[in-house]
């Protein structure tokens, strides 16, 4: 049984710091993945040696059967992973359809510029931006920058989708809405791979997840087995909230 | 000695002047992320600072570098809130443009008062003889006071207290803020040291070669090569990459003509910032 | 489909202006006056390519022009080509210099890459001056009877200048093109974000390294014409640094980012100029005055003109381009 994407021994440094150290995980198709720990703990840099903005030392990265390791964030994209980012990266002075339209153009569907502004205009009313289509990127909330992110991600038509926090200082609302969205882009086909710290958030939604603290895999299994783990109890001690929520079995 | 060993400790000396005017140029990148494109006409205006001075007052033009850097802290500050200050935040391009649309003024103006013509600061020390090659009195002393300058400028940033404001500032802006210290003060007195530290390094080539309003953007070029080869951040690490500059120099010019100079050094540059983006001594660039 | 935009056919009426306005009188201070502005906005309309739609300041973009000169100069008068296809050469040997200066210099990010111009400008300069077959120092003429060709001098001289009107009116509509194209959008999310856009697919280095190459051609040619109208060449009027500068400011003056606004930049900044170099009094502060709108424009309009009438008038973004 192959995974989508085969993470094996994956390991970057930064000088003198280990950010993430030996770290080894698959993902199946279809899947919603979670990652998740402390703050720190190494979880954007493993995205980012995923979708190429790092090369790691060590380790290899393989997906849909294709060894990527050490490739270039576009190229990676075209093979068909998309990602969006913790702090926001709009293209400001573009409208948020042209935003989409881009990732449209040059994702992996690589559309010519008519068809990618259309399929644009459909992922916006897919996540509910078509009214907003025509206003300048910078002029968004945070909110709607971040569903802006996801968008722009879908736009390339990926067959993964990385998520870098993206409930991150939404209102209850917003968070509901935007867990919805991320169901729905599971339903229609999409695996995605996700890293939040709203940890009911992700209980729910996630298939299975990862545990990550001071760039070590801690802990990997189903929402359940990894809210019961010992050690991810105690790497999340003293953020009693947490805890809490751990400890409640979370259907 | 052989010519070319004379050649190169000219060049160590003439480097160290190169050295000190790209501690003005790195304080103020490392500072606020601008990159200071009035710095060549700064050091013009360092020369012919001298200059008038020198002629006005008929003092030991060392004794003169003095004036020459409070006048450029002055304008530095004049410079600063002209031009960088309402630009500080926005993207890298519109300090760029703004810094050099007053590059362009201040040539401007100069080639209205003093024409290109060469001018010339007369003074000659007497100089150290070795052997058969004689050390000139100017370039010797030029090497004193700009290591005198450069631990000054050390002295200053880590032991006075604005010193050490200035390097919170330079490292994490907005801490530095949460902590109290105004931001805007210290950039305008980084960006004011930074030009005196340019119009003084001008004074002192004023008392080696002849000069031009123009002859700025060399100094200017010289000043980038070193501070992409030192890094951001160390003066220290500026001098010694000048020092390094200008040996290269003197080991290369008996050998090929001076209008090949630029070229190697905009290569040097070029090859340092594709290879080395961390400089060979300092910490990363910008 | 840019036969549908205004912009388009504004461009080809600027063009018909610049045609008919000489003809009425014969009128050969006219044509020079025009000859001058079609040449800046040639420059212009190109550095905007590089500055307004990537976001990178090429402070050496005279160095295409010059160097398109030289080449074009040589084939004329030493290998004794006809004008057509040495300008044409020209170009095409300019952007390919470009393209190898381009892989090199555009690793390099925002302000480093504006300085490593200014470096191939000193560099190319350093070389063209040293370069014997091309005249060193002195440079190179042209003998009256390269002119000969093209039916004498006078012919020659109203030929070269319908042939730089073409290269001007083809510089806008390439902007147009490019600007309404899947590439153009590239170039837009490389200036807005380039992080962001290589994790959207844009292969940055190779986009840059293609736009700085094609901003190259048009100018070489606008070169080899202008040159080879003058009769000569030499280091110094070819690669003069000032004129890269005017550049910059009148770019920045009509609208960086805009098709028109590079024309309306170069065509009054080019006024200005004249003004400035005819009046007695003001010709040695032509750089303080530009260097003065440069400044005032990055401080308080960093769209230009055309910037403020966007602002001004919202609905004109879609016509006007």
């Amino acid at each position: 049984m192959s995974a989508l994407l085969q993470v094996d021994g994956v390991s970057k440094r930064f000088g003198g710091l280990q950010a993430v150290a030996d770290v080894s995980f698959h993902i199946e198709e279809g899947e919603i993945l979670g990652l998740i720990g402390p703050n720190g703990a190494g979880k954007t840099t493993l995205f980012n040696v995923v979708n190429g903005v790092y090369k790691g030392e060590k380790g290899t990265i393989t997906f849909a059967g294709q060894d990527i390791t050490g490739l270039t964030p576009d190229k990676i994209v075209h093979l068909g992973i998309a990602r969006t980012h913790q702090i926001v990266k709009p293209l400001a002075g573009m409208s948020v359809l042209e935003n989409v339209t881009v990732g449209g153009c040059f994702g992996r569907a690589y559309l010519g510029l008519r068809e990618a502004r259309e399929a644009a205009m459909e992922v916006l009313q897919t996540v509910g931006m078509a009214e907003r289509a025509n206003i300048p990127a910078r002029s968004l909330t945070i909110a709607g920058k971040k569903r802006l992110e996801v968008a722009r991600a879908l736009a390339a038509r990926p067959k993964l989708l990385l998520l870098d926090e993206v409930l991150a200082g939404l209102t209850p609302t917003e968070i509901a809405q935007m867990i919805q969205l991320v169901r729905k882009i599971r339903d229609g086909g999409i695996s995605v791979f996700m890293i939040e710290h709203v940890m009911q958030a992700i209980m729910q939604l996630s298939d299975r997840i990862v545990v990550l603290n001071f760039g070590q895999k801690l802990a990997e299994g189903t929402p359940t087995e990894v809210a019961r783990d010992p050690q991810v109890i105690e790497a999340y001690l003293g953020d009693s909230e947490i805890t809490e929520k751990l400890s409640e079995k979370t259907s | 000695m052989s010519g070319i060993m004379a050649s190169m400790i000219d060049g160590l000396m003439v480097g160290s002047v190169y050295g000190l005017a790209a501690m003005g140029l790195s304080l103020i990148w490392g500072v606020m992320d601008v990159i200071n494109l009035t710095h060549g006409a700064m050091i013009a205006l360092g020369m012919f600072g001298m200059y008038l001075l020198f002629h006005a007052v008929a003092m030991n033009p060392y004794v003169l570098l003095l004036p020459v850097l409070a006048i450029g802290l002055m304008l530095g500050i004049l410079v600063y809130w002209m031009s960088v200050h309402r630009v500080v935040g926005q993207p890298p391009l519109m300090s760029l443009l703004s810094t050099f649309s007053v590059n362009m003024m201040v040539i401007g103006i100069g080639t209205a008062l003093w024409s290109t013509s060469p001018y010339n600061v007369n003074f000659s020390l007497r100089g150290v003889t070795v052997g058969a090659y004689t050390f000139t009195g100017n370039h010797i002393a030029a090497t004193g006071a700009a290591v005198i300058i450069a631990l000054g400028l050390q002295m200053f940033l880590y032991h006075t207290r604005p010193g050490k404001a200035i390097r919170a500032v330079a490292d994490n802006r907005e801490a530095a803020e949460l902590m109290g210290i105004s931001s805007t003060m210290v950039l305008t007195v980084a960006f004011g040291i930074g030009i005196a530290l340019a119009m003084v390094s001008g004074a002192l080539v004023s008392t080696l070669f002849p000069f031009t309003i123009l002859s700025g953007a060399g100094y200017q070029l010289k000043s980038f090569v070193v501070t992409i080869l030192a890094g951001l951040g160390k003066p220290f690490g500026a001098l010694l990459a000048g020092v390094l500059l200008g040996l290269l120099e003197g080991a290369v010019t008996p050998f090929i003509a001076v209008s090949w100079i630029p070229l190697i050094e905009f290569g040097l540059f070029v090859v340092v910032l594709i290879f080395f983006p961390r400089g060979i001594f300092g910490r990363a660039t910008a | 489909m840019i036969f549908r935009r205004l912009t388009f056919w504004l461009i080809l009426a600027l063009a018909a202006m610049f045609i008919i306005l000489p003809l009425r009188g014969n009128n050969a201070a006219l044509r020079e006056d025009l000859i001058l502005v079609a040449i800046a906005v040639t420059l212009v309309s190109n550095l905007n390519l590089m500055i307004g739609y990537t976001g990178y300041v090429n402070f050496g973009h005279i160095v295409f022009y010059g160097l398109g000169g030289y080449i074009g100069l040589y084939l004329v008068s030493e290998r004794h080509w006809n004008l057509f296809l040495s300008a044409f050469v020209a170009g095409v040997l300019v952007s390919l210099v470009a393209l190898l200066f381009g892989l090199g210099i555009l690793r390099l990010r925002g302000a480093y890459f504006a300085l490593a111009t200014i470096g191939v400008l000193v560099a190319v300069n350093g070389f063209v001056a040293n370069f014997n077959p091309w005249g060193r120092s002195t440079g190179m003429y042209l003998s009256f009877d390269a002119y000969q060709p093209l039916g004498g001098p006078m012919r020659a001289l109203w030929t070269t200048y319908y042939l730089i009107i073409g290269v001007m009116a083809l510089s806008l509509i390439l902007s147009l093109a490019i600007k309404r194209s899947k590439f153009g959008l590239g170039l837009f999310a490389i200036r807005e974000d380039e992080d962001a856009a290589v994790v959207l697919g844009i292969n940055a280095t190779v986009y840059k390294a293609i736009i700085y190459s094609i901003s190259a051609f048009l100018p070489a040619i606008a070169g080899a014409l202008m040159f080879y109208k003058n009769g000569m060449i030499d280091p110094s009027i070819a690669f003069e640094y000032m004129l890269s500068l005017e550049g910059i400011v009148m770019l920045m003056l009509g609208g960086q980012g805009t098709v028109v606004g590079a024309a309306l930049g170069a065509g009054l900044y080019e006024r200005l100029r004249s003004f400035l170099l005819t009046s007695p009094k003001l010709s040695n502060f032509h750089l303080v005055i530009a260097g003065g709108l440069l400044l005032l424009v990055v401080l308080f309009a960093s769209g230009g003109i055309i910037g403020w009438l966007y602002r001004l008038l919202p609905r004109s973004r879609e016509v006007i381009e």
